[in-house]
């Protein structure tokens, strides 16, 4: 692995390259117009222009009568991104809020999210996180597989897409309105100001409302610098401004893929192999039950007038599968994931320091192995997707992470061109990184070209939960010494399947200070299928990490808390935990007879520290009564908007701590519903209190980030309260259940 | 079979078979989309709408047992003017919506608990409120359904 040990060199490759491409580019006068070129302007103002608008740049639309619209890039899963975003364009457009509103953008090249770019062009190399290099190259150059795009996901949207794009486009808009105004009143720009939508030149006593400008500015070339705003004077972004998604989502009106009615349309309900790899190879209709049927090979899809006959007529079908391995599991892939831990498994060593085999050789190492399952996503709404193939055209209505990647696997299955494939992005009802996969879209557009009649198709809960691309399960060991009361030697091991995370955000980090240190992973395909699960391989390493540092600290004896901060001068990361042991009373549980658990991870550019407090019951049923959150994200957008997600990450985390195990017997997923994947409820959901740290710095991502600490702060504080350590989840395994 | 029942206040007649479930009559028959599908076993909570005022999972129900009854779905909630109802407004005051796809069902469920206790304890709340939320909204939903019924009380 020869990009860690050189990110310093590569951070400084890559933003040459890009900036010696963006010359080119800004010679040239194409590529910037993703975002600003009036060329582009000029070429796709009729996608999302109507009668009487102009668009300032791609991202801002405004209106004669004042009225603005932000187009936003990235999909609408519950995070709020939309009003985020629009706050973030907002404040430097120096906008009136009452008059923005959102709009997705439309799933066709010139949205793609080249802001994620953008920040070479004007030089900020510096800030793109690691994360995004790959999108970078896209802009410009090529790109991988899977991040092309629309792409919402890696908590990307606020800390690129705003901070990059939104910021300064907003900014960009203003100063064109500002001189087209200029210009009508023959006054000097600089003596002109902007307010709440409104335009001054205070020395002749005018005003008059942005909208009058609308189509006036939109001959400016905008500037790709513009002045943007200090941090002091925003008066939109950092205020709790209500969620302009969430009305719609209170009366029954939000339209999510499901809810799409096509006229004409049929349903269809699907069985796909039951064991991964398996073909069907005889389908019989006893009760002639099915008006039609289609075999996809791996699946079988029945379709009819609606999607309750679809799937019962399903029931009727007699299907023989055959192909894959219907002697597959968990126990088998438990063996597999021991048996890649070996010595002589090839191995890439992700992390290494010091001498630390030397040093483990000590009788005092603590070694230890920790294992946790895999995990399916089961989002509120069932995978589902309406496609109508006509005309040699496609049209597809779906809620999809990614819709650019759904639209370009549409046109390669149809061999149709990108731009004769309609993608109309729908509400998400839940994505979680389940909803950037395309297999649900590619099953509908197959059946709706075979009927010729637009179709939607609903997979079951079951269908759903049992093909699912499952957070990967890992084996991991844990070796370390602790001299003089600190850790000075500790290596990590653990079995690898690629889940779509890049190794440049570093999730298998040791985000602790040590000497000597080698981290290891062994690479194996999974034999079932993985992908990205909130927060993707943080969730795995932020358990194992933050376990074995509480186990380190009690064979030192040692605070939890204290032999953190003992091991971290990153003041950032110490501030976080300073404040948790406050607000968290930390020592001083505020639940008599309570334990606690601490745990902090710093993932996708925010840092979260997070205490459990808790009470075990008879018979290992457990009270989980408080779990607390301090976060660092740099600058919050909405303060409100960012304390949903981590009480939304708190959750999702919680269920799988408590429940979430995904088996495997005779080749099929065992879980079928949510009785045996079951939920946290309001009955065991604990209190959550969430504090920010004040911060000007830029913002990270929080989609994710509040989700790695919540399970090792839950076993560490079951730890404190009982001795006993869980080293496998979930905590059903080791006899915990919910009180 | 030709259903009739009331409908958010109107008389409704709809061709279906008796044994389809309620759930999929409201969506796919009448295009009513806002109760949602979660889990089809009446396990989520997804799909509650109120039936002669009870709250009830409607996507195994057969919906004959819906024959002559008043039926009660999130399009109804608010009044025909569109204002919305003292739940749904704290549901906006509170921001307690994420994704917001098992909402409807949580509003319907919340809907009917105040209507049978006006001032439900968090004890309360637990036991009536047993609908799934993958975005984990439930601190918001709590506190706006304490913010609801003192509204309602209140109004």
């Amino acid at each position: 692995m020869t990009e860690q040990k050189s990110t310093g060199r590569n951070l400084g490759k890559i933003a040459r390259r890009a900036f010696l491409v963006s010359a080119g580019v800004v010679g040239g006068g194409v590529a910037l117009g993703l975002a600003l070129s009036p060329n582009r302007l000029k070429i796709y103002q009729d996608d999302v222009a109507e009668g009487g608008e102009t668009i300032l740049n791609t991202w801002v639309k405004l209106t004669p009568d004042n009225k603005l619209t932000v187009i936003i890039p990235h999909s609408e899963m519950g995070q709020g991104v939309g009003t985020g975003l629009a706050q973030m364009l907002a404040e430097e457009m120096e906008a009136d809020w009452e008059m923005v509103s959102i709009e997705q953008a439309p799933a066709t090249d010139q949205y793609i999210n080249s802001d994620l770019g953008r920040g070479y062009i004007v030089g900020e190399g510096a800030r793109i996180p690691a994360f995004a290099y790959p999108m970078l190259d896209f802009a410009f150059l090529q790109i991988a597989k899977g991040l092309v795009g629309q792409i919402t996901g890696g908590s990307t949207a606020i800390r690129l897409t705003g901070y990059y794009g939104m910021r300064r486009a907003g900014a960009a808009a203003r100063e064109m309105l500002m001189r087209a105004a200029a210009e009508e009143w023959d006054a000097p720009v600089s003596e002109l100001r902007a307010k709440d939508s409104v335009l001054y030149h205070d020395a002749s006593n005018r005003s008059a409302p942005f909208g009058d400008f609308a189509v006036a500015a939109a001959k400016f070339k905008p500037n790709l610098k513009p002045v943007l705003k200090s941090p002091a004077n925003y008066k939109i972004v950092g205020t709790p401004k209500e969620r302009l998604d969430i009305p719609a989502k209170v009366t029954g009106e939000a339209k999510f893929g499901m809810d799409i009615i096509v006229p004409g349309m049929k349903y269809a309900a699907i069985a796909q192999a039951p064991v991964f790899g398996a073909s069907a190879v005889s389908i019989k209709d006893p009760t002639n039950a099915a008006q039609q049927i289609v075999n996809l090979g791996n699946a079988v899809v029945v379709v009819d007038d609606s999607y309750w006959s679809a799937s019962n007529a399903l029931r009727q079908l007699e299907i023989t599968w055959d192909g894959g391995n219907p002697t597959l599991t968990s126990d088998a892939l438990r063996k597999l994931h021991n048996d890649h831990l070996g010595e002589t498994h090839h191995e890439e060593v992700m992390d290494k320091a010091g001498d630390a085999a030397s040093k483990l050789k000590s009788s005092e190492t603590l070694s230890v192995e920790y294992a946790v399952p895999y995990l399916a996503h089961a989002t509120m709404e069932p995978m589902n997707c309406t496609a109508h193939v006509h005309d040699g055209k496609c049209e597809l209505w779906v809620g999809h992470q990614n819709p650019i990647t759904a639209r370009d696997e549409t046109a390669a299955e149809l061999g149709l061109t990108k731009s004769d494939v309609i993608v109309h992005n729908a509400y998400l009802g839940g994505g979680f990184g389940r909803r950037s996969e395309t297999d649900n879209v590619i099953q509908a557009v197959r059946v709706a070209k075979e009927i010729g009649a637009p179709v939607k198709l609903i997979y079951s809960r079951e269908q759903d939960m049992s093909n699912d691309f499952y957070r990967p399960a890992i084996v991991s060991r844990m070796r370390g010494l602790v001299e003089d009361g600190k850790i000075s030697a500790m290596d990590h091991a653990y079995v690898y399947s690629d889940a779509g995370m890049p190794d440049s955000e570093r999730p298998y980090a040791f985000q602790y200070e040590v000497a000597n240190k080698r981290i290891a992973r062994h690479p194996y395909e999974s034999p079932i299928p993985v992908g990205p699960w909130r927060s993707v391989d943080f969730t795995q390493m932020g358990f194992f990490n933050e376990s074995f540092m509480d186990e380190l600290a009690h064979k030192a004896g040692a605070d939890p808390l204290a032999f953190r901060l003992a091991h971290k001068s990153d003041p950032r990361h110490r501030a976080v935990l300073e404040r948790l042991a406050d607000e968290a009373s930390w020592g001083r549980p505020k639940t008599p007879g309570a334990a606690q658990g601490v745990a902090i991870v710093d993932s996708f550019e925010a840092i979260v520290g997070q205490v459990a407090e808790l009470t075990i019951e008879d018979n290992k049923r457990l009270r989980l009564h408080r779990l607390t959150s301090v976060i660092d994200v740099g600058q919050v957008i909405n303060p409100s908007a960012a304390e949903a997600q981590i009480h939304s990450s708190v959750i999702f985390a919680l269920s799988a701590v408590f429940f979430g195990e995904i088996t495997v017997s005779k080749g099929e997923i065992v879980q079928q519903n949510f009785p045996d994947y079951d939920m946290i409820r309001l009955r065991n959901a604990p209190v959550q209190p969430v504090h920010f740290i004040d911060s000007d710095h830029p913002p990270g991502g929080l989609g994710e980030p509040g989700t790695p600490p919540v399970a090792p702060a839950v076993t560490n504080a079951i730890f404190a309260a009982s001795g006993v350590r869980v080293r496998e989840l979930p905590l059903a395994r080791a006899g915990f259940r919910s009180a | 079979m030709m259903l009739s029942f009331t409908l958010n206040g109107e008389a409704t007649t709809v061709d279906a078979p008796a044994d389809m479930p309620l759930l999929w009559v409201l969506r796919e028959k009448l295009q009513m989309t806002g109760t949602k599908f979660g889990c089809g076993i009446a396990a989520c909570g997804a799909c509650t709408v109120h039936i002669n005022g009870v709250a009830t999972r409607t996507c195994v129900l057969p919906a004959s047992v819906a024959e002559g009854a008043d039926v009660k779905t999130i399009e109804g909630v608010a009044s025909p003017s569109g204002e919305l109802s003292a739940v749904q407004a704290a549901w906006i005051e509170h921001q307690a919506p994420q994704c917001g796809y098992c909402q409807s069902g949580m509003i319907m469920a919340a809907e009917a608990l105040l209507d049978q206790n006006p001032e439900p304890s968090d004890e309360d709340i637990d036991n009536a409120i047993t609908n799934i939320c993958r975005c984990g909204t439930y601190e918001r939903v709590r506190t706006a359904i304490h913010a609801a019924a003192r509204a309602r009380r209140e109004g």
